[in-house]
């Protein structure tokens, strides 16, 4: 994984409430057995309407979006990280994001930043007009020059800083694990014997 | 309950040991080759059980290339990586959620997790199951552990008893409707009182099921004699029955404990429910009528659906009917339906559809003659799989087509492109199979 650390340029809207991943990517791309080149089918039945926001001109190749509340909700795809990302975006900015989306987002790199709802107000109404997200210093910097902190777990955080994979970090603690596995794991007959 | 499966299952911080992997043929091919480029084997195979149900053909037959080289990739994948495999046409195939408990591998305590958002429907047992990206499939696959930050709890708290002709499915589409899709954000729902105690363990699993749809990673129901006696027998549960059900005894919530959230759902005043909208929180009482919109996402529902406010819910007339997926696919939910359609017949110009949960379901279900049951009706009876819960097999609405489906998510297209989706229980779909509409299946019993 890439390294993260600061996200800026112009702001593609999408001004609406509780997106979820049956949008951002229907399922009849899911039979893909690659993980790259989601892209092209992002949103891929919203993008046939012709009011669909990110068609405007204007939002083509912004790197940060700016959403409704509840982003990301309902199937766990994380085809769904993956369009976006391939797509161009590297960051969104969102009052909330589902459980789940925020996990998968977290493992490919792709920021997902909580902001209250006012200030992503002044994301969707000014955009395409330039933010800037700095994960070191967990800051946004809106249109209006104006900065707002946001939340971010630690170790995610670290992890995204450095490009860590977190497979390779969760090895390093093989030695509890296999502890955990001796002397805590109770006994049950094993799946295999069905 | 939950504080207790957590603990139990802390390797150390942060860091969480996963009993069972559940694994299915979406969402696994991508974290299978990244183990495959890493050289990394799978830890725990004897901890990983796949089964093929997103796009398998429900209706005999090959499935499109694409399905088919997916479902190859997954009985590639499990041979090379040692992990057992229910493929199309084995005898215990079905829908992964399905399979998990009717199998016995679903167990009290357990910590669950799968490629899959409707993974919490294992909750219903007192296990702490919940869905993952492609990249934790993978992480769990190489380590049998994730990283995970301990979530919120939440205690929804049903009061009172559920009236004639409801369901499991009417409490939690009342719920989702009381808390919103995003009320159980960041939470581990409880659900607990005198109801949920009352419900059998398919109606549990329903519940459970669509915790995902109020927000939930994870709902969880404390295991009872209910639970018990539900698993006794089944070939994944321990030889030792009586020290497991000792054992998962002690899950039971401590008298007292604390929840960073309580919502109380009052039973009684919950009749039949039927979503309106694209969100599984757009559901009004059969009863009701379409609402007025109170926001842009309402319109826009609105308009998608092709609903006017003010229209009473019996009124919108429907093309098809979908009996099944993980939420009410099993055996309780296809006798509900039976129940209704015995001596009717499907409305002319409805074409009705039964996939039963799994291949078990499917066997149990003719032994008990309800295929014919259906078919007599005019039902489509089916093989096992997802189906039109998400349509990804050939199993799709045409754009325009409206719906009364079992199943659990009513988003734009989930069912088909332009397709339009009516979320209610097995009962209700049934009554609006042989009525053509929308009905109170409480007009059909009495």
């Amino acid at each position: 994984m890439k390294p993260v650390r600061i996200v800026t340029g112009p702001v593609a809207a999408l001004d609406r409430a509780n997106v979820d991943t049956d949008q951002i990517i229907p399922k009849q791309f899911l039979k893909r057995i690659e993980r790259t080149g989601f892209g092209e089918f992002l949103f891929y039945d919203w993008v046939k309407q012709p009011d669909f926001p990110l068609n405007r001109p204007e939002f083509q190749g912004a790197p940060i979006l700016a959403a409704g509340p509840n982003f990301g909700s309902g199937s766990s795809r994380e085809h769904a990280p993956w369009a976006l990302q391939d797509y161009g975006f590297d960051a969104i900015i969102a009052p909330s994001f589902s459980d789940i989306f925020k996990s998968n987002c977290a493992m490919i790199g792709l920021l997902t930043v909580e902001l209250g709802e006012e200030d992503v107000r002044e994301l969707l109404d000014l955009a395409p007009a330039e933010a800037t997200v700095d994960l070191e210093r967990q800051m946004v910097t809106l249109p209006s020059e104006r900065e707002v902190p946001f939340a971010i777990d630690a170790d995610i955080r670290e992890r995204l800083l450095n490009g860590w994979d977190e497979i390779a970090l969760t090895e390093r603690r093989l030695d509890e694990i296999e502890r955990y596995e001796r002397e805590r794991e109770r006994t049950r007959p094993d799946v295999l014997a069905l | 309950m939950f504080e207790k499966v957590w603990t139990d299952h802390e390797v150390g911080d942060g860091l969480l040991f996963i009993d069972l992997h559940l694994v299915h043929e979406v969402t696994s091919p991508q974290a299978f080759d990244g183990l495959r480029m890493a050289g990394r084997p799978v830890r725990r195979p004897d901890r990983t059980l796949a089964t093929a149900d997103h796009n398998v053909p429900t209706g005999g037959g090959r499935a499109d290339e694409l399905s088919e080289q997916q479902l190859a990739a997954l009985s590639r994948n499990c041979e090379e990586f040692g992990v057992r495999l229910y493929p199309l046409g084995h005898r215990n195939q079905g829908i992964v959620h399905v399979i998990g408990p009717e199998l016995g591998v679903t167990q009290p305590g357990m910590t669950i997790v799968c490629g899959d958002s409707h993974t919490s429907t294992h909750g219903a047992f007192g296990s702490l199951a919940f869905g993952i990206g492609t990249s934790e499939v993978e992480h769990v696959m190489a380590t049998q552990t994730l990283v995970q930050r301990r979530p919120k709890t939440m205690l929804i708290d049903y009061r009172g008893a559920l009236g004639p002709g409801c369901t499991a499915k009417d409490m939690i589409l009342g719920t989702i409707a009381q808390i919103g899709t995003a009320g159980g954000a960041g939470h581990v729902i409880e659900y607990a009182g005198d109801a949920v105690r009352g419900l059998s363990m398919e109606g549990r699993m329903t519940i459970a099921n669509m915790s995902i749809e109020a927000g939930a990673r994870a709902g969880m129901i404390a295991p009872d004699e209910t639970t018990f006696a539900y698993l006794e027998g089944r070939p994944g549960v321990p030889e030792d029955y009586a020290a497991a059900v000792e054992r998962w005894s002690a899950l039971r919530t401590d008298e007292g404990a604390r929840f960073d959230h309580t919502v109380v759902v009052d039973v009684p005043s919950l009749p039949p429910q039927v979503s309106w909208g694209t969100n599984p929180g757009q559901v009004v009482p059969v009863t009701g009528a379409v609402p007025e919109p109170r926001n842009e996402s309402d319109e826009r529902a609105l308009a998608y659906m092709d609903l006017r406010p003010g229209t009473p819910v019996e009124d919108i007339r429907i093309d098809r009917v979908f009996l099944g997926s993980c939420t009410n696919g099993r055996l309780e939910d296809l006798r509900a339906a039976a129940d209704i359609i015995r001596g009717r017949r499907v409305a002319d110009g409805v074409r009705a559809m039964v996939v039963p949960g799994s291949m078990l379901v499917k066997a149990q279900a003719e032994s008990e003659g309800l295929d014919a049951v259906f078919r007599d009706a005019g039902f489509e009876w089916r093989s096992a799989g997802c189906s039109m819960c998400l349509g990804m097999n050939p199993d799709i609405l045409a754009p325009g087509e409206r719906c009364a489906s079992t199943s659990n998510r009513n988003f734009e297209g989930r069912q088909g492109r332009g397709g339009r989706t009516h979320l209610l229980s097995p009962a209700m779909a049934a009554a609006a199979a042989v009525t053509g509409h929308l009905t109170d299946v409480r007009e059909l019993v009495a």
